[in-house]
């Protein structure tokens, strides 16, 4: 699955980072790197963008970004 | 000695430059572009300058801030490198340090935030770390001013040692990127070296394949096919792409070294603090109402309750100055021209700008709360979706909010965003945003002509820039500046209470500047005014006005604005002077209506209408921004056609909305 389907308060773990260019970049040094556990905090009043728990620190992107990240949820 | 500090957003650099220079900074900026460039000298040492580097997340070539950064670095030959990390974010902070330890400086890892690393029981292994990084890490908390001392000592001492970074491969672990690296540092080593050029950053650079590396290095085609190959088995033998393979070594470095050396908190009370805070400034229900309210309690402190109350005791006290100076001056038995230009010239023109200080001061400091506390990312993050609607991005939010402050800085911020179609619209768009220095005018206009409904003719005028802000920046959507908004993947930071030392040289920065204005374009202009309306045009001392010079510009330009409904040259003349500051239309209707600003409302019931009057203030709403916002467009935007396309074309907009506003008013009343 990817990203911006993730429940809120859900996990995952990222299995491929796609996008390109400097979104891409943004995406890898920010720490959006496969194998990294990300969890769902919680979307924007409108539902998008969305902010995720990463590395201990929250950071957030548009539904569509999100949509570039692949994941596999993790269980609790 | 120089040293350049360096880190991370929100890592808390700018209370570090702070605590390090004190008042002693200078801004300015890089050369060549528009990123701003802050110099200081440090406390207590002579000849030790400190360069704050803009906050970076990555030196790749992307971004201005991460070019001038690493220009700054390479070019310029700073002794020494304080690199900033933020402890409670340690990995993705020490990502840049990976990166700014290949550029061979001698650097000293600043670990901030320690207090908050042990209240909430965690603990960094600084020898380990330092041993880990090959350099010097000292622990600090830069707003408590913790370790400061203990930094700058060793820092000192690494830059007189010229001790370079020891450890420069993260690649330890002899796979497929030790592989490709080693390979390449083989290939170009002499290359590098013969340029003086840090050999480590250049292969990063060849196997990112970011900018013009390979004709910096002069590798020919042979070469370039080998690091080519190197590159594409190490892509096949990872699995991941070059830019990720990168990435990914980096992390995990940093990850094993954070195993080693970091015992982390649990979760940390500012953390959970900050989800419970994000509960309500961002839920669901909650967001807009409590940014709502943010934002009126903000204009309703700056523009009522604090700024304006501030604002009317100076304007009290330069009145009395002003005619303590007047007695003064006659009693002498002073030449009355000279008289004349120094109480109706520059007295009356400096002193009515001068006393819109404090509200300048209290805005600015609301919004550098707003920013240092955290919320405004929150801002960004709440109005993303509405933004991206005009075309933008919920970044672009911030520095529009601050054009209701002033445009220029309002445009500066627009270089924090990384797109460059969104700044450029970003800066076309921030004029609409009525500045502060527009609040004279208003202030003026609706007490003389709605004594009783001033906050809302006030209300009224910003809402109408903001629509015809949004109309154009829809019209810049299908037609100038098709395509996407940038990306949005921006940290959303803890919420932390601002340093009170950041705030004030903020503000001191900022009033400076103000006072700076107002005693040099805003007094020039003022003698300049009061030259052309004291002269006739044969240099004789004018009984009346009317004669003057300036009569005759204000009475060619004037027919302008008769379908707007003021066909007078002092109107006229009074927008003119407006270019120079905006603060000046009031000062120059003053002046040639002859007539004190405490008093000017009556005597404009003379020249106006309550009608003719909103006809003027929609026109000044949204006329050309003043000369100091057209040359930080000019700046921006780099190029002259355009800047002017933004004045004439503003004027336009102005003109007609004027034109609807009195021609629907006509019809009404």
């Amino acid at each position: 699955m990817t990203l911006d389907k993730l429940k809120i308060g859900k996990s995952g773990k990222i299995t491929s980072v796609g996008g390109e260019g400097a979104l891409r970049l943004r995406f890898l040094d920010m720490g959006l790197i496969p194998h990294t556990v990300v969890r769902m905090q919680k979307t924007a009043p409108s539902g998008d963008p969305i902010q995720i728990l990463i590395r201990g620190y929250e950071l957030t992107l548009r539904l569509e970004e999100a949509s570039k990240i692949e994941i596999e949820e993790l269980s609790e | 000695m120089v040293f350049a500090l360096a880190g991370n957003q929100n890592s808390g650099k700018t209370t570090l430059f702070n605590a390090l220079t004190g008042s002693n900074q200078h801004v300015g900026n890089f050369p060549g572009v528009t990123v701003e460039r802050k110099s200081g000298e440090v406390k207590g040492k002579k000849d030790c300058t400190i360069v704050d580097l803009p906050g970076i997340y990555s030196i790749r070539p992307y971004t201005q801030e991460e070019v001038v950064s690493t220009d700054f670095i390479l070019n310029e030959h700073p002794d020494g490198i304080i690199n900033i990390v933020d402890a409670t974010n340690i990995e993705r902070n020490l990502y840049l340090t990976l990166q700014l330890l290949e550029l061979k400086v001698p650097t000293v890892v600043a670990l901030n935030m320690m207090d908050e690393v042990r209240e909430n029981g965690g603990s960094v292994d600084v020898e380990k770390l330092s041993g880990i990084l090959g350099v010097p890490v000292v622990p600090i908390a830069a707003a408590k001013g913790e370790g400061i001392s203990e930094l700058l000592e060793v820092a000192l001492e690494t830059a007189n040692r010229k001790a370079l970074p020891s450890v420069y491969d993260f690649c330890n672990d002899g796979g497929p990127v030790h592989r490709c690296i080693h390979a390449i540092v083989h290939l170009i080593q002499d290359h590098a070296d013969s340029l003086g050029l840090p050999c480590r950053f250049c292969v990063t650079r060849l196997i990112e394949g970011d900018g013009d590396m390979d004709e910096k290095l002069g590798i020919n085609q042979n070469e370039k096919e080998l690091i080519e190959h190197c590159v594409v088995e190490m892509e096949n033998s990872t699995g991941l792409d070059r830019n990720a393979a990168l990435a990914d070594m980096r992390y995990n470095f940093i990850e094993n070294a954070v195993a080693q050396a970091v015992i982390k908190s649990s979760e940390s009370k500012e953390h959970r603090r900050s989800v419970a805070i994000d509960r309500i400034l961002t839920g669901k229900y909650t967001a807009i109402p409590v940014f709502i309210f943010v934002m009126f309690l903000v204009f309703w402190l700056t523009f009522h309750a604090v700024g304006q109350r501030m604002s009317d005791i100076l304007a009290t006290g330069i009145e009395m100055l002003t005619q303590a100076a007047d007695k003064g001056l006659v009693s002498y038995g002073i030449n009355p021209v000279v008289r004349s230009l120094i109480i109706d010239g520059i007295f009356a023109g400096v002193g009515s700008v001068l006393s819109f200080l404090p509200i300048v001061v209290t805005l600015f400091f609301f919004l550098s709360i707003l920013e240092d506390t955290g919320y405004m990312a929150r801002i960004a993050f709440v109005m993303d979706s509405l933004l991206r609607k005009i075309g933008l991005s919920g970044r672009s939010f911030v520095p529009m909010l601050m054009g209701f402050g002033c445009s220029v800085p309002a445009i500066m911020a627009t270089r924090t965003l990384s797109s460059d179609r969104d700044r450029k619209m970003t800066i076309l768009l921030t004029p609409y945003m009525s500045c502060s220095a527009k609040i004279p005018i208003y202030a003026v206009f609706s007490a003389a002509f709605f004594p009783r409904h001033a906050a809302l003719v006030m209300i009224a005028l910003y809402v109408t820039g903001i629509l015809v802000g949004i109309i154009a920046a829809l019209m810049f959507k299908s037609t100038l500046f098709r395509g996407k908004p940038v990306p949005f993947v921006m940290e959303l930071p803890n919420y932390r209470l601002p340093s009170a030392k950041t705030v004030a040289l903020l503000l001191w920065e900022k009033a400076k500047d103000f006072i700076e204005r107002a005693f040099t374009i805003i007094f020039l202009g003022s003698m300049v005014i009061w030259f052309l309306q004291t002269f006739d045009s044969r240099l004789n001392v004018v009984s009346s006005s009317a004669d003057s010079l300036l009569a005759i510009i204000g009475r060619f330009i004037a027919p302008v604005f008769a379908p707007l409904g003021f066909n007078d040259w002092r109107v006229a003349t009074s927008l003119i002077s407006g270019f120079t500051a905006k603060e000046s239309v009031i000062s120059t209707l003053a002046v040639l209506l002859g007539t004190s600003i405490d008093s000017l409302g009556q005597v404009l019931g003379s020249l106006f209408t309550p009608l003719t009057a909103v006809s003027f203030l929609v026109f000044t709403l949204l006329y050309t921004p003043c000369v100091a916002a057209v040359a930080a467009v000019r700046r921006e935007l780099d190029s002259s056609l355009k800047t002017l396309t933004v004045v004439i074309s503003q004027c336009v907009i102005a003109w007609i909305t004027a034109l609807v506003v009195y021609t629907v008013g006509r019809l009404l009343f």
